[in-house]
């Protein structure tokens, strides 16, 4: 460990859904480079349980990087500045001393404000609920190896299944679309043999509920792709489209 | 009370065949009557919910999570079991059901792990059906890995995700009944407390924690589907918001606790770098399959790894254990890196940690092989230590990862309070005294898809319920109780922030009653835990108000049951005086080191009884028989 470092906090604190939120400013010194930024975090509620003030709410569990929990805006970037790196798992060494550094919840229509720097994204729920999955009962499925998949594809409906659900597309977008969320799990069942049955009614079903959600259009800007901490591609959402056109001709 | 385990009649292989026979059945017209609450929605409850529901029973299931998805089950990494034999290297399950029994140091119920065995092959064809892309070879196959405490490759697995993509494959079923509107799911609800009527669980209080009122979830029966404890150690492998709460509060209830002390520590861990770490990250086992663990020879040697020569290296496990080398089994490994490092050859700053090394198999495949199959693990190795794996080996360091013990439940799954079931890592049943890699996943997921929808049936259809609504005095008591609980914490307005006090408790726990135990340590940490209790209720410090959300709240709650429950970890592992597995005794060892039972004395299942806060709990037995796998002293020589 190099050192303690001082850091410059501006935080995003609402009291609830209803209250008007602002940034509140902090200083917290005694940082080490080899805390996580949730322990930066903690370290800062620590002091304010002491002075007694309401401890700065954020949503984390794993802090592994695959829970999709955490949702931190930091520095305008989701999940902040490193690429393919949660907020869980991005490091106080990748800032320096003396820094200053805004954090602020997911901001889109479809994700409101819990408190402080949590939201509502049940919305990904409801998607889901309306066709991410494939409909097969508890029972009666067979021998797993009479489904033969090619490992190419196993790899690339694999590379789609990583997404984590955190939302982070969304809030980089500017339009506030979900499109490479769904695009992740349209992409994962087409391109897998147990998907096929399902394939229209899927896509359809998905996007008919994105819209509903108040997601906006995609905007063609891939900044959904460049902040994923998973680095899903845009080319699912390729996918995702020639789906839905093959659904709609059909 | 008389623990009766209900094992059922017959030879092993025909037990649960000949059950599923005499089990009552609930009409398919009659199910909707029913209505079952499931609390939790990782693999036990998820796919309890899903399969519940699918059968037509009215389902209720709620978690402090979100979303079902963000569950801890999410963040297993390694792979599920099943003896499929499809790499024809000579599985069965047979087989998987002795490496269990033998791997769980014959202190596990046979019969369940037998059944376990026997259904696993169905859970890796059920996911599949779901579409969750496990790998595979060229051919198009599902491809296997090899595990510890194991001889053949039996582990099925999506990268370094499995836990992930097994997870989102039953959030897949629960959600598309969630859609149909057969599930009605609430998210936030953190249960604290169980509604017991007339002697049965009819339902659970849980706090909104979008809110901070309290809910009655009313229903026919419970599920308990709510994780492991092993964050009692503060530090862990476990998510943040992984708890006791619902357990321990059905404890205090009336449900009788299993071997509390069962607890393992996993031998890959990133180690501790400081004091303001929060939690422990594993790295999965698979690493040791090409991965070789050594320290330098020389105690205290300061050279960089890579600059000590070959025959300077003692690739310890590799000398120990010539046929299981690197894979055995977790308990063994984690005690023999303390050893160790006890001994003064751990290496790194802290001298906390021993080298995992790839070197050699990198050279044999080359780093592409090894990026392929372990990638995920060496970045995520490099972004919390900022280390490059492949160049260096790694460090690693034992670290709590997961409860063997928990509610104590009888071969349908229920606890010794009826209608409150008991699944996944929150019942202590199939592991024993030491879980084999690859087997809770396997076994969350037997418990929800494959037990759960038999053994409920049964009992619903033999059961008569009376309605009970909210006003029931049972469930104003229950509220009222939670209600007064969370004004009295409020209330304390102490100095110190729930967490510095939890850090408190597991420092105690790792020191007393962690990898080794003993007598005068336990009885330490047996004054130490009343007196940390004591001053958390006298200086506890939460802000905020509580009928919003506030976080500092929702721990304290869980530090609470924490407090007490770690005190019944060392109750057991005290009265335990042998070694089993992850129970290590140093009184009891043999000349080589390994954990030595006393199975003249100690073949049963410790089951406890509450008899209030602080009071020597009521000890029941439930006595082992194996009459398939005869216990024998364990050697992976
Ligand atoms: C890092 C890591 C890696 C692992 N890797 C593997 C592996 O490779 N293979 C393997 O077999 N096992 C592995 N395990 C173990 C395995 O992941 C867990 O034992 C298993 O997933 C537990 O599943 P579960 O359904 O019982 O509980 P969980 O997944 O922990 O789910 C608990 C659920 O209960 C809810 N809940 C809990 N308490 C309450 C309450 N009071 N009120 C409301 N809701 C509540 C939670 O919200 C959650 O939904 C690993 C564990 C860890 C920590
Ligand atoms: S806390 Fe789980 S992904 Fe960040």
């Amino acid at each position: 460990m190099s050192g303690t470092m001082t850091i410059s906090l501006k935080v995003w604190r609402q009291r609830d859904s209803d209250s008007e939120g602002r940034f509140v400013d902090y200083v917290l010194s005694d940082v080490s480079p080899d805390m996580s930024f949730l322990e930066m975090l903690d370290l800062l509620n620590l002091e304010l349980v002491r002075k007694g003030d309401d401890a700065i709410a954020f949503d984390h569990d794993c802090r592994e990087g695959i829970c999709g929990t955490c949702s931190l805006y930091i520095n305008g970037r989701a999940h902040g500045p490193l690429k393919g790196v949660t907020a869980c798992q991005l490091h106080m060494r990748t800032f320096h001393d003396g820094e200053s550094i805004t954090v602020e919840p997911w901001r889109a229509k479809p994700f409101p404000i819990i408190k402080d720097l949590v939201v509502d994204r049940s919305a990904f729920d409801r998607i889901m609920a309306a066709g991410g999955f494939v409909s097969v009962h508890t029972g009666g499925a067979p021998d797993a190896n009479t489904i033969l998949i090619a490992k190419e594809t196993a790899e690339e409906a694999m590379d789609a299944a990583a997404c984590i659900g955190c939302g982070a597309c969304v809030a980089a977008c500017k339009n506030g679309s979900a499109m490479l969320f769904v695009a992740a799990k349209v992409s994962q069942l087409a391109l897998l043999p147990q998907g096929q049955a399902e394939r229209k009614a899927r896509v359809e079903a998905m996007l008919a509920q994105m819209d509903a959600e108040g997601f906006g259009a995609c905007s063609n800007t891939y900044a959904c792709e460049a902040e994923c901490p998973k680095q899903i591609s845009v080319s699912h959402i390729a996918r995702l489209n020639r789906e839905y056109l093959r659904a709609k001709l059909a | 009370m008389i623990l009766d385990s209900k094992i059922p009649d017959g030879p092993i292989e025909k037990k649960w065949d000949n059950h599923r026979f005499h089990m009552k059945l609930v009409n398919p017209a009659n199910k909707r009557k029913y209505h079952v609450i499931v609390v939790g929605t990782g693999l036990a409850g998820a796919s309890a919910a899903a399969s519940l529901a699918e059968l037509g029973y009215q389902v209720t299931t709620l978690s402090y999570h979100e979303s079902p998805r963000r569950a801890h089950s999410i963040a297993a990494q390694g792979g599920i079991n099943a003896p499929k034999n499809y790499p024809n290297d000579g599985d069965s399950v047979f087989r998987l059901f002795y490496d269990t029994v033998k791997g769980g140091d014959y202190r596990s119920r046979e019969a369940n792990v037998y059944r376990l065995a026997q259904v696993s092959g169905a859970i890796i064809d059920q996911c599949v059906a779901q579409g969750v892309p496990f790998a595979r070879e060229y051919g198009g196959m599902l491809d296997n890995r090899s595990f510890g405490g194991a001889q053949v490759s039996r582990t099925f697995y999506a990268r370094g995700q499995t836990g992930q993509q097994l997870l989102l494959g039953a959030y897949s079923a629960l959600i598309r009944q969630m859609g149909t509107g057969a599930v009605r799911f609430f998210e936030r609800r953190e249960m604290l407390d169980l509604v017991v009527v007339e002697g049965r669980a009819r339902g659970v209080v849980a706090r909104n924690l979008t809110t901070g009122t309290l809910e009655s979830f009313l229903g026919d029966a419970v599920l308990l589907a709510t994780g492991g404890y092993s964050n009692a150690f503060f530090l862990s492998t476990n998510a943040m918001m992984c708890n006791a709460t619902a357990t321990w509060r059905a404890h205090k209830r009336g449900a009788l606790f299993a071997n509390p002390c069962f607890t393992q520590i996993h031998p890959t861990c990133i180690p501790v770098s400081s004091g303001h770490q929060s939690k422990l990250t594993l790295m999965s086992e698979s690493l040791r399959n090409d991965g070789r663990i050594w320290v330098p020879k020389k105690k205290g040697d300061d050279r960089a790894p890579n600059s000590i020569p070959e025959d300077e290296r003692d690739y310890y496990l590799e000398r120990l254990y010539p046929s299981f080398g690197n894979l055995v089994p977790r308990d063994v490994a984690s005690r023999r890196a303390k050893e160790m490092c006890d001994k003064g050859h751990g290496v790194g700053s802290t001298r906390l940690a021993v080298y995992l090394d790839f070197a050699d198999t990198i050279e044999r495949h080359g780093k592409a092989w090894v990026e392929e199959k372990y990638g995920n693990l060496f970045d995520m190795y490099k972004q919390i230590t900022g280390e490059d794996g492949y160049g260096t080996p790694m460090r690693i360091y034992p670290a709590v990862h997961y409860t063997m013990g928990g509610l104590w439940v009888d071969y349908n799954l229920m606890s010794t309070i009826p209608g409150l079931f008991v699944l996944g890592e929150a019942n202590f049943s199939d592991h024993g005294a030491n879980r084999l890699g690859a087997s809770a996943l396997m076994q969350g997921l037997a418990d929800g898809y494959f037990i759960i929808p038999y053994t409920i049936g049964d009992y619903l259809a033999s059961t008569s319920f009376p309605k009970i609504e909210e006003s029931h005095p049972a469930v104003q008591k229950a509220e009222a109780g939670i209600a007064a609980l969370t004004q009295k914490l409020m209330d304390v307005q102490g100095s110190t922030p729930v967490d510095v006090l939890h850090k408190e408790l597991g420092k105690i726990l790792w020191e007393h009653c962690g990898m080794t135990r003993n007598k005068a340590g336990l009885e330490e940490a047996l004054k130490l835990i009343p007196a940390l209790r004591e001053r958390f209720w006298k200086d506890v410090k939460i802000t905020g108000t509580p009928d919003g959300f506030n976080q500092e709240l929702e721990k304290a709650h869980r530090v609470v049951d924490f407090l007490e429950l770690g005190e019944l970890m060392v109750r057991d592992a005290l009265h335990r005086n042998e070694s089993c597995g992850g129970h290590f005794r140093e009184e009891s060892q043999t000349p080589e080191g390994e954990a030595k039972r006393n199975d003249a004395k100690f073949s049963y299942v410790a089951a406890w009884e509450y008899a209030g806060t602080g009071a020597k709990p009521k000890l029941h037995k439930e006595p082992l028989a194996f009459e398939y796998v005869k216990p024998s002293q364990r050697s992976y020589k």
